[in-house]
């Protein structure tokens, strides 16, 4: 039913290119835990790679991983085939590699734009190179606009914007700065109906744009929205790697439920 | 809201833009981390005139403002640090450390004071780069780490300045190599309209104003604000969080090696005692100026009101003719004050 892991599957979905992110046989370690196993992952630009998977399942790991925040204890990470090992979050960007944290990984009290810019800082072109802070103001004020959020003032500490604000900015960053692929850590999950709307359109605009976007979420409806291929992680395992077009949206919500599990636990509890 | 078509995500620019300017200036004004400090100071400052007629001269201002100076530098330092969420409670007896080593190494070495200075900079730096490497390494808050250094530094200072010159202080250098010239630029005195202004206070003012520059102006100091108001955030947007703590506490370390200059060029033989409880005034004149005990946020402009707010106590109590036994109570009483009402102003910028 599956297209499990030892069946390195589906073999270059889009035409022999060479992924931007791909990792091969990925496992971690910490301590005696096991918190992935056996990954196989590939990112591509112009697709949306939907990652799914429990409370637990291992997708933060999973994240943390292609993000240079922490390093596999097993197997590859390639990034345009060639094999990498990031020892920092600055090094994956380097690579065109930005992350959007569950937690965002804003500065609550500094303010948008600089939150915006933090660790990219634009200078100005001539001594004493100070920071060009109406350029950063200007760009941050145009970046989200292209969201569709309108901020009165990009001078407003963060802390002080509603959830789906916030999100959008540390979208608008990382594709700002993301040149190639996009890692989104459940960007919907803390947001309404409309918002996660706005960000799924987002995600399809990247995609478009050519961007990888690796989108990790628990929602199987919204992953299916968007998705050109999905991974389903289970206690740290891979249990589904397949494309769009040979998954149903109710199959992928049945796999995402627990899938066999399920059955049995609802023949189990036995409701005749 | 927008619309797939007006979704131009690969199109990215900076743009620039003369409308978009600082908004609201008044306001800002107001909500600044500062303000409830510099109007306290104005206060003070006010009834001292009143309280204290011999305040009202222009020599007492300057004596006011040396005072201030000291305690400055040093608040500088600190409040930076405590920007960038860490504390040092060793930066009072780093100040007597960094004096007694350039004394004692110049002296017993035969060497130019200048030398001996170069030497104590040194020892002042690798000591604020190992209260810096041991915060980040053993992740144990800087406030027990420094806690430690502070104990260590006491001891070595009184024991080592025994061990070297059979004393409690140092030989007086004013009669050694390179004293002069030291002396112009670390405690000199120079007149203007007829009174007499030391070299410290101008010193104040360019470390307070460098130290606002590299706060808002420069990429390091967008690191700082963010190491201290999120590490992990900007950890993972790629600041080098550890490199960013460690130079603070060096900062810091450079701030006390300045100071322990002038005590050294000014007072000629420094006492191997002084220096402790000092590092509180520091930090009181950085929590006065709207510092963030937490980090993350707060102004150099603050740290130097703070000081000011320090000295004209200090010497308008003096100048008042009361008891100056009072004045620890007056700074106490000014510190709860400053923190209630610094918290009111900040609850208020987050609301508007």
């Amino acid at each position: 039913m599956t297209t499990t892991v030892e069946s390195p599957a589906n073999e270059a979905p889009s035409g022999g290119k060479v992924p931007l992110v791909e990792l091969k046989n990925v496992g971690k370690t910490y301590g005696n835990i096991t918190a992935l196993k056996d990954i196989c992952l590939r990112v591509h630009a112009g697709e949306v790679t939907g990652i799914l998977g429990d409370n637990g399942a291992g997708k933060s790991t999973l994240i943390k991983i292609i993000s240079g925040l922490h390093q596999q204890t097993d197997g590859e990470l390639l990034v345009d085939g060639e094999p990498m090992t990031f020892g920092s979050p600055a090094d994956a960007l380097a690579k065109g590699i930005a992350t959007v944290y569950q937690n965002l990984a804003v500065v609550p009290l500094m303010p948008v734009w600089r939150n915006f810019f933090l660790g990219q800082e634009i200078r100005k072109k001539s001594f004493p190179f100070s920071l060009d802070a109406n350029a950063m103001r200007a760009t941050t004020l145009t970046e989200l606009a292209k969201m569709g959020i309108e901020l009165p003032d990009v001078d407003a500490p963060i802390g002080s914007l509603s959830g789906g604000q916030r999100q959008c900015v540390a979208i608008a960053r990382a594709v700002f700065f993301g040149a190639r692929v996009l890692i989104l850590d459940e960007p919907t999950a803390a947001l309404g109906v409309k918002q996660s709307g706005v960000v799924l359109k987002y995600i399809t605009a990247a995609k478009e744009a050519g961007f990888g976007v690796v989108f990790i979420t628990h929602n199987p409806h919204h992953a299916h929205m968007v998705g050109d291929h999905f991974v389903l992680l289970n206690r740290g395992r891979q249990k589904l790697d397949c494309a769009y077009d040979d998954i149903t949206l109710e199959h992928l919500t049945q796999q995402m439920a627990g899938g066999d599990e399920l059955e049995a636990l609802s023949h189990e509890l036995g409701r005749k | 809201m927008s619309t797939q078509a007006d979704l131009n995500v690969a199109d990215h620019k900076v743009v620039h833009d003369e409308r978009v300017k600082e908004r609201n200036r008044v306001q800002r004004l107001l909500i600044r981390p500062e303000m409830g400090a510099g109007i306290g100071a104005i206060g003070i400052f006010v009834f001292f005139l009143i309280v204290a007629p011999p305040f009202r001269e222009a020599a007492s201002l300057a004596t006011v403002l040396y005072a201030s100076s000291t305690i400055g530098i040093m608040a500088c330092g600190v409040a930076v640090l405590m920007i960038g969420g860490e504390f040092d409670l060793s930066a009072g007896v780093a100040v007597t450390f960094s004096s007694l080593a350039a004394s004692m190494l110049a002296y017993n070495l035969h060497l130019n004071l200048w030398a001996g200075g170069a030497l104590a900079l040194v020892l002042a730096l690798t000591v604020g780069f190992l209260n810096g490497f041991l915060v980040m390494r053993t992740k144990i808050p800087s406030f027990l780490i420094t806690l430690s250094s502070f104990f260590m530094l006491a001891g070595i200072n009184l024991a080592v300045t025994k061990l070297v010159s059979g004393q409690v202080a140092t030989q007086s250098v004013s009669d050694m190599q390179g004293f002069d010239s030291a002396r112009a630029i670390f405690a000199s005195s120079f007149t203007v309209f007829g009174v007499s202004i030391r070299i410290t206070v101008v010193w104040w003012l360019v470390f307070t104003a460098v130290a606002t520059w590299v706060l808002f102006k420069t990429k390091i100091g967008n690191w700082i604000f963010a190491v201290g108001g999120d590490a992990d955030s900007a950890r993972a947007v790629g600041v080098p969080v550890t490199k960013v703590k460690i130079g603070l506490f060096m900062f810091v370390a450079f701030c006390a090696w300045f100071v322990g200059m002038h005590l050294l060029f000014a007072f000629n033989t420094v006492q191997s005692g002084q220096g402790i409880g000092n590092e509180f005034f520091y930090i009181i004149a950085a929590v006065i100026g709207g510092c963030l005990l937490t980090g993350g946020y707060g102004t150099a402009i603050g740290a130097a009101i703070g000081a000011f707010i320090f000295g004209m106590t200090n010497q308008g109590i003096v100048y008042a003719g009361w008891d100056p036994d009072w004045f620890k109570f007056f700074l106490g009483a000014m510190l709860l004050f400053a923190v209630i009402a610094n918290n009111a102003f900040r609850n208020y910028a987050a609301k508007r």
